[in-house]
């Protein structure tokens, strides 16, 4: 049982990555019809500009360790949103209009150049974060010994996932980004200035992807130049699962993605632990294409 | 006439790669190996992605299906390699249209990923040792050299010639499949599926059909590239080997087969021009296929569709 709880903990705290991650995915998704193959990669730079700052500056040391992480994520936020704007910008508004291939192909590209910037740049070793950025507690919770990072990563992927919620289902300009994903066309007629939805959306998603970057260097302790991949399909598997262009679904489809794996790879087996989340990717695709919460009938499914 | 050019094209190739083992040393001859397998990939990929427009970036799973079968029956069974090659095909086929069964019906970028998730699961399987005859993450090794009436191909200028062989065989039946009821089926199948299922197209069953015939091919491709290196591992059909592919097809031309064999040689074969860079081949890679989406999104080479012209009505009145 003591296994039990443990795997599950990991599993949530691992799923509120993957789903922070999706929420990128879902968003571009729902505005652009796009898949955004490049979001993986802008999670790895996350984890990477995350390093470099913390290195550099030495926040924690400075600021304290709280205050010093909370200032780092934002910096790493603001920059990673920023590549994901320049990405916008550069590689999909031409395409704009084009087939769905051609966006495809591009969207891959841009993922192949990321990565093979950051190796180029930092070199194709793992990078190691340095140790007791926070302090590695561990809270005793129900008999349980679980560490004080699981618990930030969980807490923190939930607040921001909150965050994201409200602001997309409260605020004006988040009705305006609702808008653009249900009718394009309709919402330019509506006033909706639909090219500044899309780049708010390439700001939002990518710096919630950055923070997962950032938060997988602070629970794990190393990054590699091509772990967003992994973790970017993983993410769109829960993004699918979920129901892609859905928020909430993105969240639901993350932590049960992180639960699922986690406990597929305990009690069934490990060295089968990356098949498990393509497994559930084709059984969703074939059993259920819209996802658990996806009302809308994907066209083109 | 561009199809007669095309024709003088191919033969004009063909008497400078015939010369070509003469000229260069062996580590070149070994490049254009590598190009040939890799053009026989990429126009079996050119059949799924390019005429019948499904998007398969999963194809190195289909290639790995090939290369372990071939390397299977050489190693446990002691088949000469190339007598296993057809069998290799059949399998990975036959593997293609069993997994393609459930999933082809979706449309797109969602079938892009559910094949990349395919590809994955092969490799991991692959790594993980299935059915204990894959030889887990150090592959299979101890390949016999292929042998042709008798005599034993061993180096890199005999390797040359077979595969080389085997490529212009396959831009030879491509080109009639192509222009067969098949092949014209795929291109408007690709072209407007709702108009082709409504001209008694069935859709599946051509898709499926595209799926398993370049699978097979490639499983083909794969007993041959086992044969070549006598040692496989999972590592060489990674999910980038599949990237690789899906490259040459759309920058050399979908649809095209003198274009995909132009990718080939561009995207394997000009590296090695640039050794210096070989880190930042990727790099380069990556923007390319970017500018080329903005700037050409057809490829260098597309295919040329035959017009219908006035002159042609002209011809046919004349009894």
């Amino acid at each position: 049982m003591e296994q039990f709880f443990q795997q599950l903990t990991n599993g949530l705290a691992v799923g509120g990555i993957y789903a922070l991650i999706a929420l990128g995915y879902t968003m571009v998704y729902g505005v652009l019809k796009l898949i955004n193959f490049a979001h993986g990669d802008l999670f790895t730079y996350g984890a990477y500009l995350g390093l470099t700052l913390l290195v550099s500056l030495l926040l924690q040391d400075r600021l304290g360790s709280v205050v010093g992480v909370l200032v780092l994520a934002a910096m790493v936020m603001g920059l990673v949103g920023l590549i994901g704007v320049i990405l916008e910008r550069s590689a999909y508004r031409p395409l704009r209009t084009s087939p769905r291939l051609s966006a495809v192909v591009s969207a891959l590209g841009a993922s192949i150049f990321l990565q093979n910037a950051l190796m180029l740049i930092y070199g194709a070793r793992y990078q190691v974060y340095p140790e007791n950025v926070l302090p590695q507690a561990a809270v005793s919770l129900f008999g349980l010994n679980i560490p004080l990072m699981r618990i930030v990563v969980v807490l923190v992927s939930l607040i921001m996932m909150a965050a994201l919620y409200l602001f997309v289902q409260k605020t004006k300009t988040g009705t305006a980004i609702r808008a653009a994903a249900i009718d394009q066309g309709a919402a330019r007629l509506m006033g909706i200035d639909v090219d500044r939805v899309i780049r708010l959306v390439f700001l939002i998603g990518p710096a919630l992807g950055g923070a997962a970057g950032l938060l997988v260097g602070l629970y794990y302790g190393q990054v590699n130049f091509t772990m967003g991949w992994i973790y970017g399909m993983k993410a769109f598997t829960a993004a699918i699962l979920g129901g892609i262009g859905n928020i909430p679904g993105a969240m639901v489809g993350g932590l049960l993605l992180g639960v699922i794996e986690a406990l597929g790879a305990a009690y069934l087996s490990i060295a089968w632990k990356d098949a498990i989340a393509f497994v559930v990717l084709i059984l969703i695709l074939i059993i259920r294409p819209t996802g658990l919460l996806g009302e809308r009938v994907a066209e083109k499914v | 006439m561009a199809k007669r050019r095309l024709f003088w094209a191919y033969v004009l190739a063909a008497a400078v790669l015939a010369a070509a083992p003469l000229l260069l040393d062996a580590y070149w001859v070994d490049v254009l190996n590598s190009v040939g397998l890799y053009a026989l990939l990429a126009l079996s990929l050119n059949l799924i992605l390019g005429d019948a427009g499904l998007f398969n970036m999963g194809h190195a799973a289909f290639y790995a299906v090939g290369a372990y079968t071939g390397a299977i029956l050489n190693t446990q069974l002691g088949v000469p390699i190339l007598w296993a090659l057809p069998v290799a095909g059949l399998v990975a086929a036959l593997f293609a249209a069993l997994v393609a069964r459930p999933v082809i019906h979706l449309r797109g970028d969602y079938l892009l990923i559910v094949t990349v998730g395919m590809g994955e699961i092969v490799r991991i399987a692959l790594v993980n040792n299935v059915f204990g005859l894959t030889g887990g993450a150090n592959g299979i090794f101890g390949i016999a050299r292929p042998s042709l009436f008798g005599y034993r191909v061993r180096r890199p200028q005999e390797f040359f010639y077979l595969i080389w062989a085997f490529v212009a065989l396959t831009v030879m039946l491509f080109n009639r499949l192509e222009q067969s009821r098949f092949g014209r089926a795929l291109n408007y199948l690709r072209e407007d599926e709702v108009a082709a299922e409504g001209s008694g197209i069935n859709t599946v069953r051509y898709k499926l059909m595209a799926f398993a015939l370049g699978a097979g091919w490639a499983g083909m491709a794969g007993s041959l590239y086992a044969a070549k290196m006598t040692i496989i591992s999972p590592e060489s059909f990674s999910f980038w080997e599949s990237v690789v592919l899906f490259l040459i097809v759309i920058l050399g031309g979908s649809g095209s087969i003198p274009g995909v064999i132009a990718g080939a040689a561009l995207v394997v074969g000009l590296p090695e021009l640039f050794r210096k860079f070989a880190s930042a081949r990727m790099l380069v890679f990556g923007l390319v296929m970017m500018i080329m989406m903005i700037v050409r999104p057809q490829g260098l080479f597309p295919l040329r569709r035959p017009r219908f012209r006035e002159a042609d009505l002209d011809r046919e009145a004349v009894p």
